[in-house]
């Protein structure tokens, strides 16, 4: 489950329009609330209390249940995302060839817990299901970048290229 | 005109290592050289061969290039595509025998040669994003013959006589749930394609959707008309960005041919599919769970009856089969329920797809009869297990399914005979383990999975999954005694009585198989303090033996201080201050540390 954010609302008019749209668009299918959150996450980056308010008052659906899908969905999220989100798989295949130490090895240099973004807003940590990369276990993703057949003592050299 | 096709594989897997710079290449190189008009480069689905990707093919020729990098495209396009001389050197070692000369087809390879691709067979063959390349290949004829020649009496009666089972893991014939759906005599129903493929290390689902997507559609129209549905709906997990792509793509191809939409050739059956997004919930597979959360709820089974053949989605009667499943029906239609019940076991017909990984050489997608044996699909197709270590056991349907222990090996994959051994067929996952992996933990990886998918609503399930990972939590750290290995039993068995749905009933299947087959890998765990495979931590201790020529430089690269030991003399670990964090162990020179 995501944690809360603690980062305030910076949420501009041209993303609301942009909500807004969104919300037009769903609004006359039968549920249309999965949609929407997944339009207005790719809007916002997250799912602040502030865009499931709008969502809840246009849709005339509350905001307990709203809060309540937006938690149930590892895929959503309430906390915003660093500028670089790091991802590490955790599926079976990575997990036997030792994608555990090398999340633990990436906790260790960037100092942020899985689930959580760093106070500069930087780096984001995430640990995933399998992304079906199988033969280049244990496999992570920064952003759109692909890292296979990680070792341990590879990851210090690849993050600091971004903490620099 | 055209005188060479270059397939390059856009699946996943190869995407990841690449592909897509390769294909960007090749275009810039052939455009270079004034050859785009002669030679076609095509992206199409999963080839199979995931742990070789990218992988290229050239035909005329067949020539199978694997691991291709970017720099290697110029000199494959002066040497082969201009000159005609196969770059050897780039190709797959096992396509080309001892005297270097290449096997005339793919299927000669170890690799190919025991597989037989229906539910895949146009993937890594066809341009998915090219509706003409599926209809060339017989696309959306099964659905020209079923509309036009057959009554959906007839069409149920063939998937029926075919044997098909379903092939989201559970089995269930599914010509018997086409029956039952057609039944209820609503003027609205809905079939659904369940392509929420959730179980780590499986993605069958994904490579059909990706290579071959206008198959699931052409599918479920034949299906709709079978049960007499309007409306089909996708659900298909978010996480597979380029299945998504690709399948909406291919709607839109049907729509503007005139495949979806109203008076399909030109009979009156109208049919239409939506795509909706999972977003993450592995108990979404389970089909009721599914509708909950097509509706927009938090994506909770409920219990059965009413079942969604009487109450679907949006309380609409629902058919709803898996994407392998939908796959090969169109096959079926074309070539006979005989032809299909000519493949397989007396129980088990036809073929199914296995996502093979974990320690194996050629991690990848192979389809098989059923009936072939474990053995040959780890030893022949699989290619055996890497770096001489010694096969330990399969696990099959992940985190609901058990394993298949090295003594079993010969067991043949259908679903009564992995039913028979604890085991179960699942979706399709299939993970090799070696001698380097403990099965205790296996057990605590797949519950911690459960414990983090549980979606709360039922007791034994939601409690119950997590007292089972503190037992096995106890067990891995050394302090659990051989009562609580019972206690842990007892619970297996009761949250498999009790759990709502099939989550729950199964979470404790990965425990209960590896306590039916490694039952003294848990005793030692608890009586002697040890893990024999070296995984656990808290049971490890590493030691420095006679080989330590007292070079320092484990005790420099420890992080806590934890080594001592004179230079040019043999070092001591102390116990006490070690971390377990193998820092010392990988740095050694002289292979002198172990762990035990």
């Amino acid at each position: 489950m995501s944690k809360k954010s603690t980062v305030p609302f910076r949420g501009t008019k041209e993303q609301e329009e942009k909500l807004y749209e969104v919300i037009e668009k769903y609004r006359n299918i039968d549920g249309p609330l999965m949609p929407v959150l997944q339009g207005a996450q790719e809007i916002y980056g997250y799912l602040p209390i502030e865009v499931q308010k709008i969502i809840s008052q246009e849709l005339d659906i509350s905001l307990e249940h709203i809060y309540g899908v937006v938690t149930f969905y590892a895929q959503f999220s309430l906390a915003p995302k660093g500028q670089y989100q790091i991802s590490v798989c955790l599926g079976t295949a990575c997990y036997v060839k030792g994608s555990g130490d090398i999340l633990n090895k990436i906790k260790e240099i960037i100092g942020v817990d899985v689930g959580e973004c760093s106070s500069d807003g930087k780096f984001s940590l995430d640990a995933t299901r399998c992304i079906g990369a199988c033969g280049l276990a244990p496999v992570m993703t920064i952003n759109d970048e692909v890292f296979g057949r990680l070792t341990v003592s590879e990851i210090p050299g690849i993050l600091a290229k971004y903490i620099n | 005109m055209i005188r060479s096709h270059i397939l390059v594989c856009g699946g996943t897997g190869c995407t990841s290592s690449g592909s897509q710079k390769v294909i960007d290449t090749l275009n810039s190189e052939l455009a270079k050289n004034n050859l785009q008009d002669e030679v076609k480069v095509v992206m199409t689905g999963c080839f199979g061969l995931c742990a070789l990707g990218p992988i290229m093919i050239v035909y005329p020729e067949g020539a199978f290039y694997s691991r291709v990098e970017p720099s290697m495209i110029p000199e494959i396009v002066s040497e082969h595509i201009i000159k005609g001389r196969v770059v050897k050197k780039y190709l797959y070692t096992d396509s080309v025998d001892e005297s270097g000369v290449e096997h005339d087809s793919l299927n000669d390879t170890a690799f190919y040669k025991k597989q037989k691709r229906v539910a895949l067979r146009n993937c890594g063959v066809i341009n998915p994003e090219n509706i003409d390349e599926y209809i060339a290949y017989d696309g959306y004829e099964a659905l020209g013959k079923v509309l036009t020649q057959m009554t959906p009496q007839e069409v149920i009666q063939c998937i029926k006589d075919s044997g098909l089972r379903g092939r989201g893991g559970a089995g269930f014939p599914t010509g018997l749930k086409w029956d039952f759906a057609s039944r209820n005599k609503s003027k609205i129903k809905y079939v659904c394609c369940n392509a929420d493929e959730g179980d780590p290390g499986a993605f069958m689902d994904r490579s059909v959707l990706e290579g071959d997507p206008h198959a699931i559609i052409e599918a479920m129209s034949i299906a709709a008309y079978a049960v007499g549905a309007c409306k089909g709906f996708v659900y298909i997990r978010a996480e597979y960005p380029i299945a998504v792509h690709r399948l909406q793509i291919a709607i839109n191809q049907a729509k503007e041919y005139g495949l979806l939409g109203d008076n399909i050739f030109g009979t009156d059956f109208c049919f239409d599919i939506e795509i909706r997004l999972g977003a993450g919930a592995f108990v979404c597979g389970e089909e009721t769970a599914l509708m909950t959360s097509i509706e927009g709820n938090r994506g909770e089974p409920r219990p059965r009856p009413p079942f969604p053949s009487d109450k679907g989605i949006f309380s609409i009667p629902t058919m709803n089969n898996n994407v392998e499943t939908y796959a090969n029906i169109p096959q079926i239609i074309l070539k006979g329920a005989d032809w299909f019940a000519s493949m397989g076991t007396e129980k088990s017909k036809g073929t199914k797809v296995f996502a093979l990984g974990g320690k194996i050489v050629n991690t990848g997608l192979v389809e098989i009869p059923m009936g072939t044996t474990l053995r040959e699909i780890i030893e022949d197709i699989g290619g055996g297990i890497p770096n001489g270590k010694k096969f330990k056991a399969a696990q099959t349907g992940g985190p609901s399914g058990g394993c298949i222990p090295a003594s079993l090996i010969d067991t043949p994959i259908d679903y009564d005979s992995l039913a028979a051994i604890g085991s179960m067929m699942g979706s399709g996952g299939l993970i090799v383990m070696d001698e380097d992996n403990c099965m205790v933990d296996i057990a605590k990886f797949f519950l911690e999975f459960t414990v983090d998918e549980s979606c709360g609503k039922c007791t034994p399930c939601r409690v119950g999954t997590k007292r089972l990972l503190e037992y096995l939590d106890k067990i891995t750290s050394g302090k659990a005694t051989m009562q609580d290995l019972d206690d842990l039993e007892k619970l297996c068995h009761y949250i498999k009585d009790n759990a709502l749905c099939g989550l729950g009933q199964t979470a404790p299947n990965p425990i209960l198989s590896t306590l039916k087959y490694f039952r003294d890998e848990y005793i030692a765990h608890i009586v002697d303090k040890k893990c024999p495979a070296g995984v656990c931590k808290s049971l490890l201790q590493y030691k420095i033996t006679d080989a330590c020529k007292g070079c320092t430089l484990c005790a420099r690269k420890c992080p806590v201080n934890a080594i001592s030991g004179a230079v040019k003399e043999k070092h001591v670990i102390d116990p006490a201050k070690c971390i377990k964090c193998g820092v010392c162990m990988s740095n050694c020179k002289f292979g002198a540390i172990i762990k035990e």
